[in-house]
């Protein structure tokens, strides 16, 4: 039999439908995926094999009574920031020690309702915070990803860093993600696979550990553009406990997937191009220019004026949320505990060893931006440049642009323990720059794969949208992935 | 604008994160380097430029007041460090 692991999820789902082969065996295709690679990977940071096969067996009763779901059988990873049901969720923070929720987030509730099969939670940066999935407590997680000729471990990118790298090994059909400014895009173009950011409010933030809840979106990451439109499908609903959440139909994503280019007006923002970014970032860029005009589309030069702000503005509302989202880890009512001298030693003593330093820094900074004196200087002043940013894209698309084509990242996937970065929080900020401006305006981005570098890494390209327009999003980066292909690392692990 | 160790100090303990002298020291030139990134902000003109509240315009949907969840003590404190009879424990906070 052919390695199941190697089938997308639309092929499993038409083979299972036809019977070639179970549920069960697709799952324990997976779980021996898992058991053959995750040592050297460190994608998951617990596997459910047990109720992963229950799971399973349940897909295949329900096929064999012709009821099967939309993802019926299909195996998942999913992110530890989603609460699942009496399974590890940790958002891959010590301070979340031993955490086990007594309920379900909308997203999961949703994929299990569809048929879906669970694998596991997968590894991500402390409470989502990071662009190298370094500050997980579980450790780095290794890029299936290595530059031609190379035996360097290179980081995943983050903060979805073990779904991108889980989906990318082939550990996983496809994986869940979330995207606070960067943190699905960014990974998914580490590592040759496509992830998608649907607007503020498409996927209900409930039973998601909260980053920064303005930016915070729950996305997929997946093998090729279809199986993303697949997964957001089922992902995507209006939850009435999530009062952001917004009331409308969720479309068939696939249906869009194919059609023609005609008639469509990409944006390219000259702001994107920013110093110091390589000859190969800016080659891709006009390739993915070139794609868009042969399958018909007409590309215009736009201009987003407020761009090199949205970075700086991100490092002011970001930790402001964070700061106060994160005022609930004391020790008390569920994770780790530090005993002190009295209850607000307690309270510091716990937080101080529970929270990385990544986590500690953005909660410092949040705390500082919203004490008495700096509120309107720096919180105030952030939430103002915000309202210009999207002002930005709100006049693109006012002059009859339907999607913007932007590269996903400033490079390829670096390494582990990048001595450069680790030494300049600000440098690794930097990598968010082009994917952050979308949070900040609650927009749709996609990122999906072009090509390889020089030294035979992935790059991505990324394509933002309108408000709730994602079909368009499926259908533009359908088209680019026609032209560049699909691409698989060697196996090395 | 940057900060000094005091301040750092007290933001800290704002925060209620203990630092000893070394981490208070390392974090006032993190949090030195970030400010002073996020200082580009002040050339932008926001002169007359609302904040934004909400990206997308939509009115916050409110449920009717009624009871329509509960009962669930012993969910909310299975998790905790420390329980007894489904109350949260907690070092003693009045003398």
């Amino acid at each position: 039999m052919t390695d199941l692991t190697r089938l997308t999820i639309a092929e499993a789902r038409a083979r299972l439908a036809a019977k070639d082969f179970t549920a069960l065996e697709l799952t324990d295709a997976y779980l021996g995926a898992i058991e053959a690679a995750n040592g050297a990977l460190n994608a998951y940071v617990t596997v459910t094999p047990e109720q992963a096969r229950k799971m399973a067996v349940a897909s295949d009763a329900r096929i064999a009574d012709g009821k099967a779901g939309a993802l019926e059988g299909i195996p998942l990873g999913i992110k530890d920031l989603f609460a699942t049901e009496g399974v590890h969720t940790q958002a891959c923070s010590h301070i979340l020690d031993g955490f086990k929720p007594r309920y379900e987030s909308t997203v999961t509730a949703n994929l299990w309702a569809d048929g879906a099969v669970m694998l596991g939670k997968l590894n991500m940066d402390e409470f989502a915070m990071g662009s190298s999935n370094e500050s997980s407590y579980y450790g780095p997680v290794k890029n299936p990803w290595r530059a031609e000729g190379a035996n360097r471990d290179l980081v995943p990118g983050g903060s979805s860093g073990g779904s991108a790298a889980a989906v990318a090994a082939h550990l996983c059909a496809g994986a869940t993600a979330t995207d606070t400014g960067g943190s699905i895009r960014q990974p998914a173009a580490f590592t040759g696979t496509v992830g998608i950011k649907p607007t503020y409010g498409r996927c209900s933030r409930w039973g998601i550990v909260a980053f920064a809840s303005s930016l915070d979106q729950a996305g997929p990451i997946a093998r090729d553009v279809r199986d993303a439109a697949i997964l957001l499908k089922s992902m995507a609903s209006t939850d009435a406990k999530d009062t952001t959440s917004v009331d409308l139909p969720v479309p068939d994503y696939e249906q869009a997937l194919g059609g023609s280019l005609k008639g469509m007006k990409i944006g390219i923002p000259r702001e994107y191009r920013v110093d110091g970014m390589p000859d190969e970032i800016e080659a891709l860029w006009q390739k993915g220019i070139a794609w868009l005009k042969d399958a018909g589309a007409e590309i215009v030069d736009i201009s987003l004026p407020h761009t090199k702000y949205a970075l700086p503005a991100y490092y002011i509302v970001a930790p402001a949320e964070a700061s106060s989202n994160l005022a609930r880890y004391d020790g008390v009512r569920y994770g780790l505990r530090v005993d002190g001298k009295d209850i607000a030693d307690m309270y510091e003593q716990t937080r101080a060893e529970g929270f990385g330093q990544e986590v500690k820094r953005r909660i410092m900074i949040g705390t500082y931006v919203l004490s008495a004196g700096y509120y309107d200087a720096y919180y105030l002043r952030a939430q103002k440049v915000r309202t210009l940013i999207k002002r930005d894209f709100e006049t693109a698309f006012h002059a009859g642009v339907d999607a913007i084509l932007t590269p996903a990242t400033p490079s390829s996937a670096f390494g582990i323990a990048d001595q450069e970065l680790a030494a300049d929080p600000v440098k690794m900020y930097l990598n968010d720059v082009f994917t952050v401006t979308v949070n900040m305006a609650g927009l749709p981005g996609i990122a999906v794969p072009a090509g390889l570098d020089a030294s035979g890494l992935p790059l991505g390209l990324q394509l933002i949208g309108k408000p709730f327009e994602e079909e368009t999003l499926f259908k533009t980066a359908y088209a680019i992935e026609q032209a560049a292909g699909r691409f698989e690392p060697k196996r090395w692990w | 604008m940057s900060v000094d160790l005091a301040t750092v100090k007290r933001v800290a303990h704002l925060a209620r994160i203990a630092v000893n002298e070394e981490d208070a020291n390392r974090m006032m030139g993190e949090l030195n380097a970030i400010l002073g990134f996020v200082e580009q902000l002040s050339e932008v003109d926001v002169s007359g430029v609302e904040p934004m509240t909400s990206v997308t315009p939509m009115a916050m949907k409110k449920r009717e007041d009624v009871v329509n969840d509960g009962d669930k003590a012993e969910d909310i404190v299975a998790n905790a460090p420390n329980s007894d009879r489904n109350f949260f424990l907690v070092p003693k906070v009045v003398e």
